[in-house]
């Protein structure tokens, strides 16, 4: 087992605390929420699609699940909102399991369009299903999160609650780059037939990836739900689940860090063009193009060769 | 019986998507997300001919198809070409670039609005047994099978279809009997592109056009595809009207809303029990 890369956490712990100590700014602090919860997003996909092969077009409605239920159960009927985190958790992995059973035997193209297919439907029911979740127009009036009392009402509370959460799943993606089981599915990607013939049930690990990171996509979602105190079918649309694919690959696929690269520039792009607002999509679409073409490694990928062809 | 006339209007339509999506996988494999977008911006193309330069009609559509036609040749130029590792990951996302940039374009050329195309033909209703048909939707239901039967044959008995459908199954043994492979690509994302412009400019007197209606067409050409088998015309035919009934019938009985996602339901049905389409036969994508 290869040693843990403990210079990265030390400066994304240190680079937290200077940012949280200096930023005085409540834009600015939503903004480093906002990369954060897209770097947990898009590291989450970076696992499905850069180790096991899965693309999965509809993260965004994973996402969705668990920001809608959390808000209803909370707006409607005063659920606790730890318990409605937890809720959302386990719902969003039976329904990700249900889907994933049969959609994982499909592979690119079909898989593709299947998850695609699944993130529209998502997204219609938030907009048809108004008397839950207010229609097109959104849910508003989602209390903040609180845990025993204890409320998180501001940004600088919310911005430590996220960091908490990103340097634990910073944690735990490390741990799962240099584990067993990443080999096994990037044994996976390269032959199901050949793995199969080792031993390896890769029906089952498939399922149960996409389905924990289902999860995890959900837990995000209910979080970001309570911080933004609002959810509408725009932030879980398709346009959104194109996003966090695009911060995956152009970070890197199969890179530990690619998604939290790719979360930061694709994060930055509206603040950076504020002025061609209209531009964005463009923008968003040329860089994907232009990284597909020129840098089909990603950023990390481009570097780590560079270092191994430099060796 | 209304819901079945309504339907066979959008199913020529989801079946023209179809045949562009079959195009293009039969010759490079490819599923082109972006098929979607150049229904759309078929109907921005007659728009702007017919309401902003003024152009008779006719003339209106051949220049509809020509920029149709050179925008596919450029698109696979600049998109599919230039990639080095083609793996169907970069591929899938590199259709999804397109599409996100030729929205974003049509976006800042044409604006947000729906645009509206007066009527080709004079409006009139043509009863039916048990409903009405109107005569821009019978225009749509029999331009579309024509070019589906033309098509059909063209890649089927003609040499250049053939060469067509070579290049999918052995590209270089295609090239080895003197087909230029490269060329036939970039012809096929032309002959999709220009096939999804006539099913913008047919579907636009009748329902406008946006920016961001290409999504949804596309997906929904895409479910019709998969419907009759990937790569079949007869499969997208038959996919393109099932799905486009089924759905009008849907929408009679259920809130109009649901609509779409009912599509994708079928799509998602679909996929699950029958990879290869109802009229599929070719080796199944699962394992």
């Amino acid at each position: 087992m290869k040693e843990l890369n403990r210079k990265f956490f030390i400066f994304n712990i240190i680079l937290i605390i200077v940012l949280g100590l200096t930023v005085k700014n409540d834009y600015y602090l939503s903004l480093i929420t906002y990369i954060m919860i897209n770097a947990v997003l898009a590291s989450g996909l970076n696992i499905l699609l850069g180790y096991a092969g899965i693309i999965s077009l509809c993260q965004a409605a994973f996402f969705g699940i668990g920001a809608y239920l959390s808000g209803i159960l909370t707006v409607h009927y005063s659920f606790s909102p730890l318990l409605t985190v937890l809720i959302g958790i386990v719902a969003t992995f039976f329904v990700a399991f249900i889907i994933g059973y049969p959609a994982l035997k499909l592979h690119g193209h079909y898989l593709a369009m299947a998850t695609l297919g699944f993130g529209m439907i998502i997204y219609i029911f938030a907009n048809e299903l108004d008397m839950f979740t207010g229609g097109p127009s959104g849910l508003v009036g989602i209390p903040y999160f609180s845990i025993f009392g204890f409320e998180f009402d501001n940004e600088m509370k919310n911005f430590i609650l996220f960091a908490t959460i990103y340097l634990i799943s910073l944690v735990f993606l490390e741990l799962f780059d240099k584990s067993f089981i990443s080999y096994d599915f990037r044994f996976i990607r390269e032959s199901e037939h050949a793995s199969s013939a080792f031993g390896i049930n890769f029906k089952k690990e498939k399922v149960l990836l996409f389905a924990v990171i289902a999860a995890y996509s959900s837990m995000i979602g209910s979080f970001y739900a309570f911080y933004s105190q609002f959810i509408s079918p725009s932030s879980i649309g398709i346009n959104y689940s194109i996003e966090i694919l695009a911060m995956a690959i152009i970070g890197g696929l199969g890179t530990t860090y690619g998604g939290i690269v790719g979360a930061v520039i694709i994060s930055l792009i509206p603040e950076v063009f504020a002025s061609f607002e209209d531009y964005e999509i463009i923008i968003y679409g040329g860089i994907l193009a232009f990284c597909i073409i020129f840098f089909p490694y990603g950023i990390v990928g481009f570097f780590k060769r560079l270092k191994i062809a430099k060796n | 019986m209304q819901f079945l006339y309504s339907g066979l209007t959008t199913g020529s339509i989801y079946t023209l998507v179809a045949i562009g999506f079959n195009i293009i996988y039969n010759t490079t494999g490819i599923i082109n997300f972006a098929q979607g977008e150049f229904v759309m911006l078929g109907g921005m193309f007659i728009y702007t001919a017919l309401h902003f330069l003024n152009f008779p009609i006719y003339i209106s559509f051949i220049v509809a198809l020509i920029s149709a036609f050179i925008l596919g040749m450029i698109a696979e130029r600049i998109f599919f070409n230039s990639i080095k590792i083609k793996t169907e990951i970069n591929l899938i996302t590199i259709t999804l670039a397109l599409a996100i940039i030729l929205r974003g374009a049509s976006m800042i050329i044409w604006g947000r609005d729906s645009l509206k195309v007066d009527p080709y033909i004079t409006e009139k209703t043509v009863a039916m047994p048990g409903g009405v048909l109107t005569t821009s939707s019978l225009l749509v239901i029999v331009v579309s099978i024509v070019v589906a039967i033309i098509l059909s044959f063209f890649f089927k008995f003609t040499k250049y279809g053939k060469a067509f459908r070579a290049c999918h199954n052995d590209p270089y043994a295609a090239s080895n009997c003197g087909i230029n492979v490269n060329k036939i690509k970039m012809l096929s994302f032309a002959i999709a592109a220009t096939i999804g412009c006539i099913a913008g400019i047919l579907i636009t007197p009748i329902t406008f056009v946006t920016y961001n209606d290409g999504i949804m067409t596309g997906l929904k050409g895409f479910s019709a595809a998969i419907f009759g088998g990937l790569g079949r015309f007869s499969g997208a035919i038959v996919g393109g009207y099932f799905l486009a009934i089924a759905e009008s019938f849907f929408a009679s009985i259920l809130p109009s809303g649901y609509k779409d996602a009912f599509a994708f339901i079928i799509l998602l049905i679909i996929l699950f029990a029958l990879p290869n389409g109802i009229l599929g036969k070719k080796k199944a994508e699962r394992v």
